[in-house]
């Protein structure tokens, strides 16, 4: 009988799992500076542990239900485009006192995208961590000289007369995009409607999911 | 209403070339060109400052400022009706009343 934990016995194609990672240069100085940090009292292990947890636990999901909401209130969508910060807290949201979110509409004539050139700003509280192709160097460096050839290789295609506005996110300002209304959803319900409102809709290299 | 702002939306205005030196928040690609402001975003802590651990003070007045692409790259792809819009901040900025004044 093939014992399942006797891993000296199977057949491996993977690279050996190492601590790689967790040896670098930059993880010893993370862990030195936090024992620093806990040790002189700024802050508690728990409460740097419960930080990660809320920085974790963000997902696009919040973004999804701030876009559902804009897309069946036309009153609340004023109020995000004129003072985004606000309309987000107005849904029971957390946002970050060290950066402002400014949210971005598409419609028929103009599709905005997102990036951050110098770096990975990015919405983390409302959409979570970027993805890792948002910090790559190719789609910073390449989206804004050439968004529609990138934004072809995403599988979006847009017409000529349609305006691309990308957006260098370089300061203090941490972009929202409000996706279009997919045709046919009159019917669906808020919750539903945040069900097609990926996270790539929200960065500007994807439509809203269709029905 | 942002008070003491030295720029309105709608606003020419071009940045400055190499106009400090170290960190700075201005990529290359904009720098020397004219665009027009588009928002202003208020006071934000000068990232110059930051980046060398002073607390950023003064602070700067950030603006968003509109480029066409095809003045920001050479042989541009895409339709003229393209944009680029990013956030600078008021020091990077100088006034000008036409795009192409020299």
């Amino acid at each position: 009988m093939h014992d399942h934990d006797d891993h000296s016995h199977h057949d491996h194609s993977h690279d050996p799992i190492t601590s790689e990672a967790e040896d670098s240069l930059f993880a010893a100085r993370e862990v030195a500076i936090r024992t620093l940090l806990i040790e002189k009292g700024i802050f508690s292990a728990d409460e740097l542990r419960h930080r990660v947890e809320l920085m974790e636990g963000r997902s696009p999901a919040l973004g999804a239900k701030v876009v559902a909401r804009a897309w069946i209130d036309g009153a609340y969508k004023a109020r995000l485009l004129a003072d985004a910060e606000t309309a987000v807290q107005e849904l029971g949201l957390e946002t970050m006192h060290t950066s402002k979110i400014v949210a971005v509409e598409n419609t028929d004539d103009t599709h905005n995208v997102i990036v951050c050139t110098l770096c990975s700003c990015y919405p983390i509280a409302i959409l979570g961590r970027p993805p890792a192709w948002y910090k790559s160097l190719a789609y910073r460096s390449r989206v804004v000289a050439n968004p529609r050839p990138v934004l072809e290789e995403f599988g979006l295609s847009l017409p000529n007369d349609v305006a691309v506005r990308v957006h260098d996110s370089t300061a203090d300002i941490r972009y929202l995009v409000i996706p279009q209304r997919p045709e046919g959803t009159e019917n669906l319900s808020e919750v539903e409607l945040a069900g097609l409102v990926t996270r790539d809709s929200m960065i500007g290299v994807a439509l809203a999911q269709s029905l | 209403m942002i008070e003491n702002t030295k720029f309105q939306i709608g606003d020419l205005v071009r940045v400055r070339v190499n106009h400090t030196s170290g960190h700075c928040r201005t990529p290359q690609f904009v720098q020397g060109k004219t665009g027009e402001v588009v928002a202003v975003f208020g006071q934000f802590p000068n990232p110059e400052q930051r980046a060398y651990g002073s607390n950023g003070l003064p602070h700067q007045i950030l603006y968003q400022v509109c480029f066409d692409q095809t003045d920001l790259w050479v042989n541009y792809s895409g339709p003229e009706q393209d944009t680029l819009r990013i956030d600078l901040f008021e020091h990077w900025l100088e006034s000008v009343s036409t795009k192409h004044e020299v």
